[in-house]
C-alpha cells in the first residue's frame, strides 16, 4: 500500500497544483514541494523500516498486487527491492531538489508547470517499482508527455525542436520495446497457456535463441536510447541543453537512470543467454560513449550542451559495467547510477544558476566568475572534480569499482575505458577554468548563492562526499538485488548450455 | 411480421419515422431550437429502443437481417454517433445562411442507413444500407451549399461513391453468379474450398474496391482530404465515424460468414492495403496545415491500423475491431467537437494557425483537444492506447508481425503531426482581448458537457479499460 501512495501522493499533489494555480501564483510550488517532501520521507521511512537482516533475507522488500485487466492477464504489481528503493530514494530526493530549484525560475503558468514536474515523477517511480511488463511500459510512457511540456514550454530558444526530437526518440524506441513485450507474452502463453504480463512468470520464459535476440534487440533499443548508449544519444544534448533547469536535472538524474535500471531488471535475466552473447560489442558501444562523449564535451561551448556531453561519457560506464556481468561491476553501476545523478544534476543546477545571473549558457561570455562568486566557485570546482573522478567523492568508487568489474570480464576494454578518466579531467578543468578563473568578460553584478541555492548546494555536496568516504550503505542495500541478478544470470545460461548439448 | 420483428426492428423504425416526424415538424415551421431538441430526444428514443432488445439477441429478420449482439453493439455505436453529431450540429448551423432543419432528416437517414449495414446479412440488405447513406451524405456533404469547398466536395464524393457503388454491384454480381445466392449464410465456405474459381475471387476483389472507397483505404482514399475538408465539421464527423463504422460490420459479418480470411489472395490484398494505408496515410498528414484535412490522413491511417485487428481472422477479431471502433469513434468525436465549438459563421476553424495558444485562452478545449490527439498517437493513459493495444494483440497472436512492425513505425510518424497540434495549443502566450461573450449558451453548454464526458471516458478508457473489454469480450457473431 505505501508503494501506491508513494505514485499517488505525487498524481494527487499534480492536480491539487494545477488547481490551485487557477487562484494563487504560488501556491503551486508550495504544494510541489509538500508532495515531494511527503514521498521523500515515505521512502525514508522504508528504509529505515527495512533493517539490514531482512534485507539480506530475500530481494524483495515490499510487494503490492491487485488486478487490473484480468482478461489480459495485466496486474498492477509492484515491488521494491535494493535496487528498486536506492532509484526511489533519488528520485523524490532530486524531486525536492527540482522543485526548489525552479522556486524563482518559473514565473508564468506555475500551476501546469508544477503538474507535469510532479507527473514526471510519478512516471518515473512507478518504473522503478512496476513489476508487471504492461504497467511497466505505462509508466515508461506516462513520463514522456509531461517532460515533452516541460521542455516544449518552459524552456529556451530552440525548445519546441528538441522536445519534438526527445519525444519522437524515446517514443519509437519505446513501441518497439512494447512489441517484444507482447512478444514474450505470447510465447509465454504458448508454452505455458497463461497469458500474463507478470514479471515473475515472463522471466522464466525459454525462448529459442533467435527469437531471444530480436526480443532483446527491441528491449535494448528503449533503454539505450534513454540512457544513452552511443550512437542513440543524439536527442539527449538538445534536450538537456534546452529543458529549464529542473528539465535537465530530472532527465539527467533520472530519466537517464530508467535505462539503466530496465536494462538490469529486464534485459539481463529475461535474456542471460544473448546477453553473455553481446556483452563484448555492447561494452565497445560503451567505451565508444565514454571516449566519444569526453571528446563531445571539451568542444562544446554551450555549457549546458557540456554538461550533457559528459553525461554521454559516464554513462558509457554505465553500459560497459551492465555487460561485464559479475558483481563488482554491477555494484559500480548502481553507485554510478546515483553519484552521476548528484554530481551533474549540480552542474546542471549550476548552470541554470549561472545563466539567471548572466542570461547566457556561453562558456566564451564567462570567465572570472571566481570573483565574484566564491561561493559559487568552490562548489563548482567540488562538483568538477566529482565528475572527473576524483577520490573522496562519490564518482571515482563508482567508476573505480566499474573499471576493477571489466578488469574481471575484458582487461583490454578496462584499458580503453580507464583513458576516460584522462579525459574527463581535461573536460572537467576546462569547466573551471573557463568559467570561474580567467579575466572576467562581463561587469554586471552578479550575487553569489542565495540561501534557497546555498541550501541545494549544500545537500548536494555533503551526498557527494558522504558516498565517497563511506558508499557501504548503498551497497548493502543494493547487494541482494545483485547477488540475485548473478545467481539467476549463472543459473540459467547454465541450463540452457546444457539443453543444447543434450540436443 | 411477428411481434418479435417488429421489436426487434425497432430501432431502425424509430429512426426512419424519426425523419418523417422532423419533416412534418419542419412543415409546421417550428424553430431550429424546437427541432434539434426533438432531434435529440429521438436519438435518445432509439437509443433506448435499441437497449430494449438486448433480451431477444440474436435474432434473425427474415434472411435479411441478423441481430446479434455485435450488431447491436454496432448498432448502438452509430446511434450515439448520430447523437452526439446532432449535439454539436446546433451551434454549427444557427449561424449560417442556410436553413439547418432539413439537415436533421437527412442525418437520421444516413443513421439508418449505417445501422442497416451493420445488421445486414444478405446483399441486397448491405446494398440498401449503403445507399440510404451514401445518398444522404451526398446533401449532407454539399449543405453549406454557397460555399466552393462545400461544393467541390459533394460532387467529388458523389461521383466516387456512385463510381464505387457499381464496382460492389458488379462484384456482388459476380458473387452471385458462382455461389447462386445473396445471402451471407449460403456462401459460407465458399472461399476456403480447394479450388476457388477465379470469377469469385474477381467478385470479391470488386467488391473489396467498393468497400475500400467507403472506408477510404488506400489506393481508394484521394476523395478523403477535400471531403473532409468541405463538409460541415458535424458532417465530418459522421462520415469519420457512423458511416466507417457501417462498413466495417457489414464488412467483418461478410468475411466471417464466407470465411475470407482463409483464402490467400484475399489476405495478401488485404495485408497490402492496410500496410498501404498506415503508411501513406500518416506520411500525407506530415505537412498539413489544415486539422480536417490532417484528420483526414489520420483517418486513413486508423483504418489501416483497423486492417491489422482484422486481418488475422480469429476468434478475437470482432472484440478487437469493436473496441478499436469505440475508442476511434470517441476520440473523433472529441477533436470534431472542439473543431465544431471553435467554428464561426464565416468560416470553420480549420487552420492550424487558428489553434496557437488555444490553452491559454481555453483551457478546457484546449485539453480536450489535447487529449484526443494523443489518444490518436495511441499514449498511455488514453483510450487510443488500449485500441492499439487491443489491435497490435490481435494480429501479434497470429503471428503478422510484418503488421504489427508497420503499425507501430508508421505511428511514430503519426506522433511527428498529432505533437505538432499539440505544440500548437500551447505556442504563443495569452492576449489579453476578452473573447465575445458565448452566442448560444445553453447549446455550449450541452456540448462541453458532452465533450467533457466523452473526454472523462477517453481517459477512463485508457486507465482502467476492463469493464469495456468484459462487454466487447461478450459480442458475438452469429
Amino acid at each position: 500500500m505505501m508503494l501506491v501512495l508513494l505514485i499517488t501522493v505525487l498524481m494527487v499533489g499534480a492536480v491539487a497544483a494545477v488547481v490551485a494555480g487557477e487562484w494563487n501564483r504560488h501556491l503551486p510550488r508550495w504544494i510541489a514541494l509538500l508532495a515531494s517532501a511527503a514521498g521523500l520521507l515515505l521512502v525514508i521511512l522504508l528504509w529505515a523500516g527495512t533493517s539490514p537482516h531482512s534485507v539480506t533475507d530475500g530481494q524483495w522488500l515490499m510487494d503490492y498486487r491487485k488486478e487490473w485487466i484480468p482478461s489480459f492477464g495485466i496486474t498492477f504489481h509492484l515491488a521494491v527491492d535494493g535496487l528498486s528503493l536506492l532509484l526511489l530514494a533519488l528520485t523524490f530526493f532530486l524531486g525536492v531538489l527540482a522543485v526548489l530549484c525552479s522556486w524563482d525560475e518559473v514565473r508564468e503558468r506555475t500551476g501546469f508547470y508544477y503538474f507535469n514536474l510532479l507527473w514526471i515523477l510519478a512516471g518515473v517511480a512507478g518504473v522503478f517499482m512496476a513489476l508487471d511488463m504492461f504497467l511497466f511500459y505505462f509508466f515508461w510512457e506516462v513520463m514522456l508527455i509531461p517532460m515533452y511540456f516541460l521542455i516544449g514550454i518552459w524552456g529556451s530558444e530552440n525548445r519546441v525542436y528538441a522536445a519534438y526530437k526527445f519525444f519522437i526518440f524515446t517514443q519509437a524506441s519505446g513501441l518497439l520495446m512494447f512489441l517484444a513485450i507482447l512478444g514474450l507474452y505470447f510465447i509465454h502463453g504458448r508454452d505455458t497457456g497463461i497469458y500474463t504480463f507478470g514479471y515473475f512468470e515472463l522471466v522464466e520464459t525459454v525462448i529459442p535463441f533467435k527469437t531471444a535476440f530480436w526480443l532483446m534487440s527491441g528491449f535494448m533499443i528503449a533503454f539505450a536510447v534513454k540512457l544513452p548508449v552511443f550512437p542513440f544519444h543524439t536527442w539527449l544534448p538538445d534536450a538537456h541543453g534546452e529543458a529549464p533547469t529542473a528539465g535537465s536535472l530530472i532527465l539527467a538524474g533520472l530519466l537517464l537512470k530508467t535505462g539503466a535500471y530496465g536494462m538490469l531488471r529486464f534485459v539481463v535475466p529475461m535474456f542471460p543467454e544473448v546477453v553473455t552473447d553481446v556483452a563484448v560489442p555492447a561494452m565497445v558501444l560503451g567505451v565508444a560513449g565514454i571516449v566519444y562523449g569526453a571528446v563531445m564535451a571539451y568542444s562544446q561551448t554551450d555549457l549546458k550542451r557540456l554538461v550533457a556531453f559528459t553525461s554521454v561519457s559516464h554513462m558509457g560506464f554505465v553500459i560497459t559495467g551492465i555487460f561485464a556481468l559479475n558483481e563488482l561491476a554491477l555494484q559500480g553501476v548502481v553507485m554510478q547510477l546515483v553519484t552521476h545523478a548528484l554530481s551533474t544534476g549540480a552542474l546542471f543546477l549550476m548552470a541554470g544558476m549561472i545563466k539567471e545571473r548572466l542570461h547566457t549558457r556561453d562558456i566564451g561570455q564567462m570567465g572570472g566568475l571566481w570573483g565574484p562568486m566564491p561561493q559559487m566557485g568552490t562548489i563548482g570546482l567540488v562538483f568538477a572534480m566529482a565528475s572527473l573522478g576524483l577520490p573522496g567523492l562519490g564518482n571515482f568508487v563508482a567508476e573505480f569499482l566499474i573499471l576493477l568489474g571489466v578488469f574481471q570480464a575484458q582487461p583490454w576494454i578496462t584499458v580503453a575505458a580507464a583513458s576516460g578518466l584522462i579525459f574527463s579531467a581535461v573536460y572537467s578543468l576546462r569547466i573551471v577554468g573557463k568559467i570561474f578563473l580567467g579575466p572576467r568578460k562581463t561587469m554586471e553584478a552578479v550575487p553569489d548563492f542565495s540561501f534557497r541555492e546555498m541550501l541545494i548546494m549544500a545537500v548536494l555536496t555533503v551526498s557527494v562526499v558522504w558516498l565517497g568516504l563511506f558508499p557501504q550503505p548503498v551497497i548493502d542495500t543494493a547487494r541482494p538485488a545483485i547477488t540475485e541478478l548473478i545467481r539467476f544470470m549463472d543459473v540459467h545460461s547454465n541450463a540452457s548450455h546444457h539443453q543444447s548439448y543434450v540436443k | 411480421m411477428s411481434n418479435n420483428d417488429f421489436s426487434a426492428l425497432m430501432p431502425l423504425m424509430v429512426l426512419a419515422g424519426a425523419s418523417v416526424l422532423v419533416m412534418l415538424l419542419i412543415v409546421a415551421r417550428l424553430s431550429h431550437r424546437i427541432i434539434q431538441l426533438v432531434s435529440l430526444l429521438l436519438f435518445v428514443v432509439a437509443f433506448i429502443s435499441l437497449l430494449n432488445i438486448r433480451g431477444m439477441l440474436p435474432y434473425e429478420v427474415g434472411s435479411l437481417f441478423m441481430i446479434d449482439s455485435f450488431g447491436a453493439f454496432m448498432t448502438g455505436l452509430i446511434i450515439f454517433s448520430g447523437l452526439v453529431v446532432n449535439v454539436f450540429s446546433y451551434i454549427y448551423f444557427q449561424e449560417k445562411e442556410e436553413g439547418p432543419k432539413e439537415y436533421y432528416v437527412l442525418l437520421f437517414l444516413c443513421t439508418l442507413g449505417a445501422c442497416v449495414l451493420a445488421q445486414s446479412e444478405h446483399f441486397v440488405s448491405v446494398f440498401l444500407g449503403l445507399e440510404i447513406l451514401t445518398i444522404g451524405l451526398y446533401a449532407l456533404i454539399a449543405y453549406l451549399r454557397t460555399r466552393n469547398h462545400s461544393i467541390e466536395a459533394g460532387i467529388k464524393y458523389l461521383v466516387l461513391a456512385a463510381f464505387s457503388s457499381a464496382f460492389l454491384l458488379f462484384g456482388m454480381a459476380l458473387v452471385y453468379l458462382q455461389t447462386g445466392t445473396m445471402s451471407f449464410a449460403g456462401m459460407a465456405g465458399v472461399v476456403a474450398a480447394d479450388n476457388v474459381p477465379p470469377l469469385l475471387i474477381t467478385g470479391l476483389g470488386l467488391m473489396l474496391v467498393g468497400l475500400g472507397f467507403k472506408l477510404a483505404v488506400v489506393p481508394f482514399h484521394m476523395w478523403t482530404a477535400d471531403v473532409y475538408q468541405g463538409a460541415p465539421v458535424p458532417v465530418t464527423t459522421f462520415i469519420a465515424t457512423a458511416s466507417k463504422g457501417g462498413v466495417v460490420a457489414a464488412m467483418l459479418r461478410f468475411f466471417i460468414a464466407i470465411d475470407g480470411f482463409r483464402s490467400e489472395p484475399l489476405q495478401m490484398v488485404m495485408i497490402t492495403i492496410a500496410i498501404a494505408s498506415m503508411v501513406a496515410g500518416n506520411l500525407l498528414a506530415l505537412r498539413q496545415k489544415n486539422i480536417k484535412r490532417l484528420l483526414a490522413y489520420s483517418s486513413i491511417a486508423h483504418l489501416g491500423y483497423l486492417l491489422v485487428a482484422f486481418i488475422p481472422g480469429s476468434a478475437v477479431v470482432p472484440q478487437a475491431v469493436s473496441f478499436y471502433l469505440l475508442t476511434y469513434f470517441i476520440t473523433t468525436f472529441a477533436a470534431f467537437g472542439v473543431i465544431t465549438i471553435l467554428s464561426d459563421s464565416e468560416s470553420d476553424a480549420e487552420d492550424l494557425d487558428r489553434y496557437k495558444a488555444l490553452f491559454w485562452k481555453h483551457p478546457a478545449l484546449a485539453s480536450i483537444l489535447a487529449v484526443a490527439m494523443f489518444s490518436l498517437a495511441g499514449i498511455p493513459l488514453t483510450a487510443g492506447f488500449t485500441g492499439k493495444f487491443y489491435v497490435l494483440t490481435t494480429g501479434i497472436g497470429q503471428g503478422f508481425w510484418l503488421l504489427a512492425v508497420v503499425l507501430v513505425l508508421s505511428s511514430v510518424v503519426g506522433l511527428y503531426y498529432y505533437l505538432r497540434v499539440v505544440t500548437t495549443l500551447f505556442a504563443g502566450t495569452r492576449d489579453l482581448l476578452p473573447d465575445p461573450p458565448a452566442k448560444y449558451p445553453v447549446f455550449l453548454g450541452i456540448s462541453m458537457a458532452v465533450l467533457s464526458i466523452l473526454t472523462f471516458v477517453l481517459i477512463w478508457l485508457g486507465v482502467y479499460p476492463d469493464s469495456v473489454i468484459g462487454v466487447v469480450q461478450g459480442l458475438q457473431l452469429k
